[in-house]
């Protein structure tokens, strides 16, 4: 965890202009083809760090776990899974535009000993494969991986069709299935090592591929079901996941200059939840404010409201993420700046309601 | 005469009654069972397990051991008593069929009951399922065969395609898709609610070895069987079995109404012994 290295805007990091930032998307983000940003106008330096990073670090780990096979749905360079394929051709498939039957066979290898890692985008992996999810991977516990990435709404401009803001809501619903979001690269990295002792199935829900670094190497503590909580603070518990830890850090640091004492959780695995962590922000900071780039239907705000609601914790409590709507056309930087999904826009949002509490109080 | 000796085809001639008389049993203690669709394949599922499958049923999570996928899991009502007989559990269990708690449910539950290689249900999923076998029987460099099988008016269902496009692409010669073609879906005939035919032209453009038998003749059965071992062709096999849904039973024969059913007492009785007489031919 490195805050000092957050950015403030997306344009910081890594992002072109806007309406060509989306280039990239099927070539996908490799190791080297990303550039380092410098410092910002705000003394915060922006440094993007390639968040794909399954398919060289799964590649790693299967020249010792004979059990790792890939499979991905026509996207293994968007995904950077090629780079298994390249070095493990034959423990990879490419099953085609067909994400059903990738998740049910998928399955399928799992039960003759295998571990797969499937993976798409988010929204066909999550919708399209959902039933395959449940039925085939959590119910008989097998352990299959579904790599679900392009999430929320970093495919921009494609459109409603290609967003995930639904997914976490749909995975959390389903019995034995653990749902986790990675924040950058070297975290997805730890998860990718720790997957390998996890039982059962696996939803694994990452980003855009040019994420910010949140985790400067990769956290060697890293557990599922166990949160890291990466700044302290008393004003008000962040609870961020995913994309928006990132954003969540950079807005802390900004608001301890504006009398803000901000705690930030990086509540990566949405289940199991973490509901000692939820109970601590709840307990000994002032406020409770979740940050998702997901429907604040369903999502970490729906998962942490019903602990405090479990838990009888009387705390002023906020879910922020987007609306219960189809968002609108537009370049993902674009977006996230709209939706007050980037370190401004969560700056602002933490703020307004810290401050309207102090004015009601 | 006939493929198999005297001995072999009487034994997979009793099995399959066997299967039927299990399924009145069975549907009894439930209240309602899945009874045509399940003699459909009694003759099927006797082949598979008393002459086909290579089991361990001591072992049965034995890693060389052939799959099998009940894609229309509601024939398990069919499957779970092979199982007990070939010894994956007390026949006894079966007395708690469909009851709270139990093991055994209307579809099969691969945690909950020893002896099914994966749970189903849910039509349409068994085939993808099974290209997941026979990918990871060659990733592991195994030698078992993988057999799914599906009913007909499942054909419906998109997914299939989706597994045959792949079967054909990974020419899976150890995966065996096996048609349990009976002619109806639950509405009706499958050719008035969504046509499946033609069957052998839409598996062969996919790339499959395609037979089409008899489903009900025990030779018939085993020589297709034979015959995906003996092909020298890298291909998905498919086994188009023409069968009669409620086979067995005169008033269940192609009747809508028994795709599940219950027979009231006295029928029980006359339904059995038709069975034990020999059924329809």
């Amino acid at each position: 965890m490195t805050s000092e290295t957050a950015a403030t805007t997306p344009e910081e990091i890594g992002e072109t202009a806007p309406g060509q930032d989306q280039s990239d998307v099927f070539r996908g983000v490799s190791s080297d083809s990303l550039v380092r940003r410098g410092r910002t106008e705000s003394g915060i330096s922006a440094r993007s760090v390639p968040a794909f990073v399954a398919g060289e670090e799964l590649a790693d780990l299967a020249e010792t776990d004979s059990r790792i096979v890939v499979m991905t749905a026509d996207l293994a360079s968007a995904n950077r899974l090629i780079d298994f394929q390249l070095r493990h051709p034959d423990r990879f498939f490419n099953m085609g535009i067909a994400e059903k039957n990738m998740i049910s066979a998928g399955a399928g290898l799992a039960s003759t000993g295998l571990m797969p890692f499937v993976g798409t985008f988010a929204s066909f992996a999550s919708l399209l494969g959902y039933e395959q999810i449940r039925t085939d991977c959590a119910y008989p516990g097998m352990p299959v991986r579904v790599l679900a990435h392009h999430s929320g709404m970093s495919l921009g401009y494609y459109g409603s069709s290609h967003h995930a803001l639904e997914d976490l809501a749909a995975m959390r619903a389903v019995a034995d299935l653990t749902v986790a979001c990675a924040a950058d690269g070297n975290q997805l990295r730890a998860m990718l090592r720790a997957s390998l002792d996890l039982k059962g199935a696996l939803y694994l829900r990452l980003g855009r591929g040019r994420d910010p670094e949140v985790y400067a190497t990769v956290p060697e503590d890293f557990e599922f079901g166990r949160a890291s909580t990466l700044r302290e603070g008393s004003d008000a518990t962040v609870i961020a996941t995913g994309s928006q830890v990132h954003a969540a850090l950079a807005a802390a640091e900004l608001l301890l200059e504006r009398g803000l004492s901000v705690r930030v959780v990086d509540m990566h695995t949405i289940k199991p939840l973490d509901v000692a962590a939820v109970v601590a922000a709840a307990t000994e900071t002032a406020a409770v404010i979740t940050v998702e780039e997901h429907n604040i239907i369903g999502g970490l705000g729906s998962a942490v409201a019903e602990v405090l609601a479990d838990h009888r914790l009387a705390v002023p409590f906020l879910r922020h993420g987007v609306n219960d709507e189809y968002v609108l056309i537009g370049p993902p930087a674009a977006l996230y700046e709209h939706y007050r999904l980037d370190a401004p826009g969560v700056l602002d949002v933490v703020e307004e309601f810290c401050r309207m509490r102090r004015d009601e109080v | 005469m006939g493929y198999l000796d005297d001995g072999d085809r009487r034994q997979l001639v009793e099995k399959a009654l066997f299967v039927r008389l299990e399924t009145l049993r069975l549907t009894r203690i439930a209240g309602a069972g899945h009874y045509s669709g399940t003699f459909s394949a009694a003759e099927l599922l006797a082949t598979l397990y008393y002459h086909e499958l290579r089991l361990d049923p001591a072992n049965p999570k034995w890693p060389d051991r052939d799959r099998f996928i009940l894609s229309k899991g509601h024939a398990a009502i069919g499957l779970y008593p092979i199982l007990a007989e070939l010894g994956y559990f007390d026949a006894s269990e079966l007395e708690t069929y469909t009851r709270l708690g139990s093991a055994f449910g209307d579809h099969p539950d691969m945690r909950k009951v020893r002896g099914i290689d994966f749970s189903s249900g849910s039509l349409g999923h068994g085939l993808s399922i099974g290209v997941g076998m026979a990918l990871g029987g060659r990733v592991q460099s195994k030698d078992f065969r993988v057999f799914v099988m599906v009913g007909d008016a499942e054909l419906n269902e998109g997914q299939i395609w989706e597994a045959a496009m792949s079967a054909g692409h990974f020419k899976l010669e150890s995966l065996i898709c096996i048609v349990d073609r009976n002619q109806l879906g639950i509405d009706g005939r499958t050719e008035d609610i969504m046509s499946v035919e033609p069957i052998e032209a839409r598996f062969a453009s996919f790339g499959w070895d395609v037979q089409r038998i008899n489903g009900h003749d025990v030779d018939e059965i085993a020589c297709a069987f034979d015959n995906t071992k003996n092909s020298s062709r890298h291909q998905p096999h498919v086994i188009i079995a023409d069968t009669v849904k409620g086979k067995g039973v005169h008033r269940m024969e192609l009747d809508l109404n028994w795709h599940v059913g219950n027979l009231n007492p006295e029928d029980y009785e006359e339904v059995y012994a038709e069975l034990i007489g020999g059924g329809t031919k």
